[in-house]
């Protein structure tokens, strides 16, 4: 559980594990945000190859991290997110921001 | 024609780390039925929002106690009632509509959304300082009847 953050070139990586609901959201902001406040990556991936349950704090998390990149100048990619959460990302009509990005899995693993 | 089959009673304290215990607990209740693994993730879900709203805004400022209450019926009905003692809800059509918040930005506001959507029906009662009650039903398609043994 929890939350990877990785680097490579210009590009960051936070691989998220486990469950995103309201009291793993918390842990996964504060870490994602002081990277972001920290290094202030030209592009943040949030990689959800592992989440194997998101309830709409998911959605909460996303739409904050976003926020909080482009404030920064940054952009936000979202990444691989399993099939199953569909549903919930068509729900809150995050896909108008144009974040979703599918990748083969080969890559996302360093 | 439904039949009661089974029902269960749980409370826990308003901690978010019972926000997993309750999605867990309510999965083994309803794996009696069979449900698919869609269907699973649906309830998981919906339960997840209404017990993230009890803690999140029903007891905003304390800990208190929440109540589920689920029955499982012959003809494949699932009531799953979700119940705090907390503020109650001034206005319960504005807090049901998709985005709205009081939970600051963190908060999609998509919560009643969820349960809608995710559910096959849903009821809200609300009292101003008395607490609030979210009623869930959901038909799991019966594939296995031979589980009903009593």
């Amino acid at each position: 559980m929890g939350v990877t953050i990785s680097q490579d070139n210009n590009i960051s990586r936070a691989l998220i594990n486990g469950d995103v609901d309201h009291h793993t959201a918390y842990e996964l902001r504060e870490t994602i945000d002081n990277y972001i406040k920290l290094y202030t990556p030209e592009v943040l991936k949030l990689d959800f190859s592992e989440v194997q349950f998101m309830d709409s704090s998911g959605i909460g998390l996303i739409m904050g991290r976003f926020k909080l990149i482009k404030s920064l100048g940054g952009d936000l990619k979202v990444i691989n997110v399993p099939k199953n959460l569909d549903r919930m990302i068509r729900l809150s009509g995050l896909s108008q921001l144009g974040i979703f990005e599918s990748e083969d899995k080969a890559s996302c693993k360093n | 024609m439904q039949e009661l089959i089974n029902e269960m009673n749980l409370n826990f304290l308003s901690k978010s780390s019972n926000e997993s215990f309750a999605r867990s607990a309510i999965s083994a209740f309803v794996l009696q039925l069979d449900p698919t693994i869609d269907e699973l993730a649906d309830i998981k879900t919906a339960v997840s929002e209404a017990v993230t709203n009890c803690i999140v805004h029903g007891y905003k400022t304390n800990l208190g106690k929440i109540y589920i209450s689920s029955k499982i019926y012959s003809n494949g009905k699932i009531t799953i009632q979700i119940k705090d003692k907390g503020c109650g809800i001034e206005n319960i059509e504005q807090a049901m509509e998709p985005l709205f918040t009081t939970g600051g930005s963190e908060r999609s506001g998509l919560g009643f959304a969820v349960m809608q959507s995710f559910m096959d029906n849903i009821k809200v009662t609300s009292k101003i300082n008395k607490g609030t009650t979210v009623t869930l039903q959901k038909f799991i398609i019966r594939r296995n009847l031979k589980n009903d043994k009593k």
